[in-house]
C-alpha cells in the first residue's frame, strides 16, 4: 500500500504546502518592494524597514505586546500547570467536573464572547470593588491569562498522563514531600511541555485582537491592534515588513524550541536504554 | 497520589525552631487555626486545585453570569450602559426585572436572522472545503515514511504559529483587483479584466480555509496515523481496489478524525470576527461581527449579550459532537 499511489500523495504535499506557505513567502517578497503599491514589483529596497523603525507607535505597541505577553505566558504557565496537576494526578475532588469544564471552554469559545464577558465582569468589579481602575496592561493580562492557561492545562495535563508515575510513588515510598516530589522529579520531566505551554501562551497572547480590544482602555493599544486600524484602510508595505520581521524571530524560535526537545528526546530515550541494560 | 502522602512533620526542623512549634502548638489560636484547616482540608494539595479554580471561577464562569444578567435587562444612556435587574421596590420588596425585550428584537430583526443564518452557512462550507483541502494533507503526511512525518507535521503547524492576522491580511494583497493572483492570470492571459474576490464571500471562505487547516489537519493526522494497515492489506489480498479500500475501510475508520477536525473549524468559524472584517464586503452578515458592532459602535450592551447567549446556543450541539469524537478517539486509543 506504501508504495502505491506516491504521486497522488506527493501531489496533495506540495499543493498542501504551496497553499500554506506561498501567502507567507509573497509577503515578505513584497516588503522589499521600492513601490508604494504593494503588489507592483518596483525594484529591491529596504526602505519599508526603516520606515517601520521610525514608526513610534508601531514600536510602541510591540513592546506593549511583549511584555503582556511574557507576564501572561509566565502566569498561564503557573495556573495551567496547577490545573493539568490537579487534574491528572488527583483522582476525583470535589467540582472536577465544573473544573474540568472551566480549563476546557475557554478553548472553544467564540473570542467576541470571552472578550464581552471580561469586560463586563471587569466594569462591575470597579463598580463593586474599585479595581481594577480603568482598563489597560492588567486587563489585557488578566483576560489573556485566562485564556492561554487553558491550552496550558490540556498540554501539562496530557503529557502527565502519559507519564508514567511509579517514580514519583518511589520517591513519595522513600518519604519524600509531594512538593519536592513535583519539584524534583516531576517538573524536570514535565520542562519540555512548560517551554511548548509557554511559547504556545506567549503566541496567542502576541496574536490577540479580539479579546483585547474588548478589554483595552484608552492610551493601551497593543499591536494586533494597531495593525489591525491600519490593515483596515488598506495594504501598506510597512506591515509587510513587520510581518516579515514577525514570520523571521517565530521560525527562529520554533526551530530552537523543536532542537531543544529533540535533544531532551533523545537524552530520554538514551537513559532509558541505558536503565533497561542496567536493569538487566 | 502525591497529594495522599502525609509530609513526615518537623523532620528537617532544627532544635530551636522545633521548640518554638511546640511554644506555638500550645496556642490556642494556632491551634483552632490548624484544626480549621485541617478539617477543611487546606493542605498543599487543595492550593493546587484552589488557585486556577478560583481563577476560573472568577474569570470564566461569573462573567458569564453578569452577561446572561445584561442580556435581560434594559439599555440605557448611562455608564454602565444597562440597567440593574435587581431594584428595590418600596422598603423590603426585591423586585426582579426580567427583560426578554432583547431576545425580542433579536427575533423580529431580520438583520439577525440574517446574521445568524449566514454564520451557518460560511462555517459549513469553509468547514467542508477544509476538509477537502486536510485530508489529503493529512493522508499523505500519515502515510510518509516515518522520518519524514514529523518534519511534515511541524511545517503544517510552523504557520500557525506566526500571527493570525498577518496571515489574513497576507491575502488581501493575494485576492485584491490589482492583487497577486489577479496579475498573474491576466499575464497568463487566461482573464482580460479582474476578477472581484476581495469584499466577497469566496474570500471569507479562503481566509478560514487557510487559518484553520492545521486544526483540521492535525486531529485526522493523529487518527488515520493509528490506522491499522494490515486491513487494507487483507482487502487488497481480497482483490479490493485502492480507491474502494479507501471508501470502504480508511474513510469510515476515520469518521472521529473528520468529525473533531471538523468541529475544531467549524465552531470557531461561527463566531469568527477578523476574517469577514478584513476579507469580507462591507455589508457581511456574520454573527460575530454583528456583535462586535452593536458592543462598539452602537453601544447597545444588553443586545451584544443577547447576542452572545445566542451564539452560544448555536454552539452547544458542535461542541458535544466535539467531546463525543474525542472521546471515542481515547477509547480507541487504548484497545
Amino acid at each position: 500500500m506504501s508504495t502505491r499511489l506516491p504521486l497522488f500523495r506527493i501531489t496533495a504535499l506540495v499543493f498542501g504546502f504551496a497553499f500554506l506557505y506561498v501567502p507567507i513567502l509573497l509577503l515578505i517578497v513584497y516588503s522589499f518592494n521600492k513601490s508604494r503599491l504593494v503588489t507592483v514589483w518596483g525594484g529591491f529596497s529596504t526602505e519599508w524597514y526603516g520606515k517601520l523603525f521610525a514608526n513610534q507607535q508601531i514600536l510602541n505597541a510591540a513592546w506593549l505586546s511583549l511584555k503582556i505577553a511574557s507576564i501572561n505566558a509566565t502566569g498561564a504557565v503557573i495556573l495551567g500547570t496547577l490545573a493539568g496537576l490537579a487534574l491528572a494526578r488527583f483522582g476525583k475532588f470535589s467540582g472536577r467536573t465544573l473544573f474540568s469544564g472551566m480549563t476546557t471552554a475557554p478553548l472553544v469559545m467564540p473570542e467576541v464572547i470571552t472578550g464581552l464577558s471580561l469586560l463586563v465582569l471587569f466594569v462591575a468589579m470597579e463598580q463593586i470593588f474599585g479595581w481594577p481602575q480603568g482598563r489597560g496592561v492588567t486587563t489585557i493580562t488578566i483576560a489573556h491569562m485566562t485564556l492561554t492557561m487553558a491550552y496550558v492545562t490540556v498540554i501539562v495535563q496530557s503529557r502527565l498522563s502519559t507519564l508514567d508515575d511509579s517514580l514519583e510513588e518511589a520517591a513519595m515510598d522513600l518519604g519524600a514531600r509531594p512538593a519536592k516530589i513535583f519539584f524534583v522529579i516531576t517538573l524536570p520531566i514535565i520542562a519540555p511541555a512548560l517551554l511548548s505551554g509557554w511559547l504556545l501562551a506567549f503566541t496567542i497572547s502576541l496574536d490577540d485582537l479580539v479579546i483585547a480590544s474588548f478589554v483595552s482602555g484608552p492610551g493601551s493599544s497593543t499591536l494586533p491592534m494597531v495593525i489591525f486600524s491600519k490593515v483596515r484602510l488598506g495594504v501598506s508595505p510597512d506591515i509587510n515588513a513587520l510581518a516579515s520581521i514577525m514570520v523571521l524571530l517565530v521560525t527562529i524560535g520554533v526551530i530552537i524550541a523543536g532542537i531543544l526537545m529533540h535533544r531532551q528526546e533523545v537524552r530520554r530515550q538514551r537513559d532509558m536504554q541505558m536503565a533497561a541494560a542496567a536493569g538487566k | 497520589m502525591i497529594a495522599k502522602a502525609q509530609p513526615p512533620s518537623g523532620q528537617r526542623h532544627s532544635a530551636g525552631v522545633q521548640l518554638m512549634l511546640r511554644i506555638l502548638q500550645q496556642f490556642p489560636p494556632y491551634r483552632w487555626t490548624q484544626a480549621r484547616l485541617l478539617r477543611w482540608g487546606v493542605r498543599g494539595r487543595t492550593a493546587v486545585v484552589a488557585i486556577p479554580y478560583f481563577w476560573l471561577l472568577l474569570f470564566f464562569l461569573v462573567p458569564f453570569i453578569i452577561v446572561l444578567k445584561i442580556a435581560f435587562s434594559e439599555t440605557q444612556i448611562a455608564s454602565p450602559p444597562y440597567q440593574p435587574l435587581l431594584h428595590w421596590a418600596g422598603e423590603k420588596t426585591l423586585e426582579i426585572r426580567l427583560n426578554l425585550g432583547n431576545f425580542m428584537f433579536l427575533v423580529e430583526d431580520s438583520l439577525y436572522w440574517k446574521a445568524y443564518l449566514n454564520s451557518i452557512k460560511v462555517a459549513f462550507i469553509s468547514t467542508l472545503l477544509c476538509l477537502l483541502v486536510g485530508y489529503p494533507i493529512s493522508y499523505a503526511i500519515a502515510r510518509a515514511k516515518s522520518t519524514w512525518r514529523n518534519v511534515l507535521l511541524m511545517m503544517v503547524i510552523l504557520p500557525f504559529w506566526t500571527s493570525f492576522l498577518l496571515r489574513v491580511y497576507a491575502w488581501i494583497g493575494l485576492l485584491k483587483n490589482n492583487g497577486f493572483i489577479n496579475n498573474f492570470l491576466m499575464w497568463l492571459g487566461v482573464i482580460d479584466e479582474p476578477i472581484v474576490m476581495l469584499q466577497t464571500d469566496f474570500a471569507i471562505y479562503v481566509g478560514i480555509v487557510y487559518s484553520y487547516l492545521p486544526f483540521m489537519i492535525l486531529p485526522l493526522y493523529s487518527n488515520l496515523e493509528k490506522m491499522d494497515l494490515t486491513l487494507l492489506e487483507a482487502a487488497a489480498d481480497l482483490g479490493s481496489r485502492p480507491f474502494k479500500s479507501f471508501l470502504t475501510i480508511t474513510l469510515p475508520l476515520s469518521m472521529p478524525g473528520v468529525i473533531a477536525g471538523s468541529m475544531l473549524v467549524f465552531i470557531p468559524a461561527v463566531g469568527e470576527f477578523v476574517i469577514p472584517a478584513l476579507l469580507g464586503a462591507p455589508d457581511s452578515l456574520m454573527i460575530g461581527k454583528v456583535l462586535w458592532t452593536e458592543f462598539f459602535s452602537n453601544r447597545a450592551w444588553p443586545v451584544a449579550s443577547a447576542v452572545a447567549i445566542a451564539l452560544l446556543l448555536l454552539l452547544v450541539i458542535p461542541i458535544v459532537l466535539l467531546q463525543r469524537a474525542q472521546s471515542a478517539e481515547a477509547k480507541g486509543a487504548h484497545r
